[in-house]
């Protein structure tokens, strides 16, 4: 909590020194009509970063364990698989993938015949669930192979194959040392997501933009903006924090 | 006697450039108990975890009731419903109920119903004698009891062939006895057991053949008889004089 309010406080002081003429938060003051309408504006965004921030992060979670299964294989072909996926997702920045999935996938897309649009939306999405996939699998190989090596064989000897293994061995083993990593890997998204705005996706962040267009009230707008986020990820946090407190508790029972 | 239960013919396996098992030739026949000794590194775990398919060895035959072992999933699904196997480490599952180690197995990869399964899994507990430890999870047991609910676990999948690796080696020495003890009374019921241990006792009492290993080959195989009195080989004899002194 103390923390908390060490972090707002820059932007208390910043709020304090504008009083004065030249600073207008009359903007998005919601005593006002018009400022009442602004900060609704603004606020509205709120739904938009929290869906695509989720749906991405789904995607991630279920693609993540896709990618760090082969980086668990003996074979070498597997393992090669693995490091390609992770490096190459890893090192490339967010904008340009984000421009590549949006201009440039669609247009892949229609020459194999396929004719699915990309919109803002979903372009998000797919970006942000790319970028993100290749963190959760690192996190994903760190947990199972923190899994001694004896389970799974126990597991083969008792007949399991190597999704039930997976499934009833190692994963209810992995998930306290995967979840509250998986969690954190939640900020990043929600963060990146400011992204989604380039490509005329209305939420947080373009919401503001186009505010600050019509208003030209930067510095009130985007204090709104910074303290939206870091409100939603204070949030976050919190909820990781008290994932790790279970899952340690878990751990020493 | 029918055909052999495991039959190890010529086997030779490498790690990377390291020569592990040497020209294994070993017969087990069905019923029979072989112990296998020998110092450490001398590839004892490795050819009982090639027996079971827990390694590949890259030379050679190995073949079960008759059967030869090949690397098709086929054939590796084959050997693990006919081999159980108890390690040195216990390796229970430790997220789950002693009761719920013991069913996993026939659950999901017999497709036994939970009752049956359940039903099986109290029984088997009874034989190792622990009946009333069910519903507790493993970290909650001591280690022989730990060590016979695997052994429990193992027979549970009514496997024909039970391999032991050291599975006394990680436990006080208190609870070494009761360990040994079930593992004598399974060999009474006829159990067919490849069993590596330093526990010369025991092999004195269930052996059929003594195996003794050095630097991956078998030195020396027989009948405990011989193998105790008149050993052949020089390295035989100190390695048993060595562990017979303690
Ligand atoms: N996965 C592996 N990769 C490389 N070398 C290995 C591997 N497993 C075992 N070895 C080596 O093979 C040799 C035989 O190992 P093994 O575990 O079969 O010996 P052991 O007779 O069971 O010894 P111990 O009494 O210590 O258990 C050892 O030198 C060991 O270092
Ligand atoms: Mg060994």
């Amino acid at each position: 909590m103390k923390r908390t309010v060490f972090m707002l406080l820059p932007l208390l002081v910043l709020a304090g020194c504008s009083s004065s003429s030249t600073w207008g938060w009359y903007v998005i003051d919601p005593r006002s009509e018009t400022g009442w309408i602004n900060v609704k504006f603004l606020l509205s965004g709120m739904g938009d970063t929290i869906l695509i921030s989720v749906i991405a992060a789904v995607i991630s979670i279920a693609l993540g364990l896709l990618v760090a299964l082969p980086g668990l294989s003996t074979k070498r072909g597997w393992r090669i698989v693995n490091r390609v996926y992770v490096e190459l997702v890893r090192s490339i920045p967010l904008l340009p993938m984000l421009f590549w999935v949006f201009y440039g996938l669609p247009i892949i897309f229609r020459s194999m015949g396929i004719n699915v649009p990309i919109d803002p939306f979903w372009g998000a999405i797919i970006t942000l669930a790319l970028s993100d996939s290749a963190f959760t699998a690192e996190i994903y190989r760190a947990g199972i192979q923190s899994i001694a090596k004896g389970q799974s064989e126990a597991a083969q000897t008792v007949g399991l194959n190597y999704f039930q293994t997976m499934r009833y061995v190692i994963l209810p083993q992995a998930i306290r040392r995967i979840l509250p990593p998986l969690a954190n890997q939640f900020i990043y998204i929600v963060k990146m997501s400011a992204f989604a705005s380039v490509i005329g996706m209305q939420e947080l962040t373009r919401r503001a933009n186009e505010l600050v267009v019509t208003e030209y009230r930067p510095l009130e707008i985007y204090t709104l903006l910074v303290l939206e986020y870091l409100v939603l990820v204070l949030i976050i946090s919190a909820g990781v924090r008290w994932l790790e407190r279970r899952m340690g508790a878990d751990e020493r029972q | 006697m029918s055909q052999a239960a495991i039959e190890m013919i010529g086997v030779n396996k490498w790690f990377d450039t390291f020569h592990v098992l040497k020209n294994i030739d070993l017969k087990v026949g069905s019923g029979e108990k072989v112990v296998i000794c020998g110092p450490s590194g001398s590839g004892k775990s490795t050819v009982v975890r090639c027996i079971n398919k827990l390694e590949k060895h890259q030379e050679g035959i190995i073949r079960l009731g008759g059967v030869e072992l090949t690397n098709d999933p086929k054939s590796v699904e084959a050997i693990r419903s006919e081999v159980g196997m108890v390690f040195q480490q216990f390796n229970l599952f430790p997220h789950l109920s002693v009761l719920e180690n013991l069913t996993l197995g026939p659950i999901k990869a017999r497709g036994l119903s939970r009752k049956d399964a359940e039903e099986r899994a109290r029984h088997y507990l009874e034989r190792v004698r622990i009946p009333d430890q069910a519903d507790k999870r493993p970290a909650q047991l001591s280690g022989g009891q730990q060590q016979r609910v695997a052994i429990a676990r193992s027979l549970c999948m009514e496997p024909k062939v039970l391999l032991f690796d050291e599975p006394t080696s990680a436990l006080d020495p208190e609870m070494i006895s009761e360990v040994l003890d079930v593992m004598v009374s399974l060999a009474e019921d006829g159990m067919t057991m490849v069993v590596v241990t330093h526990e010369m006792g025991f092999a004195r009492k269930v052996a059929d053949k003594m195996v003794f290993m050095d630097a991956g080959e078998i030195v020396e195989q027989g009948p405990p008889e011989h193998f105790f009195t008149k050993p052949k080989s020089e390295r035989c004899r100190t390695f048993l004089s060595q562990i017979l002194q303690h």
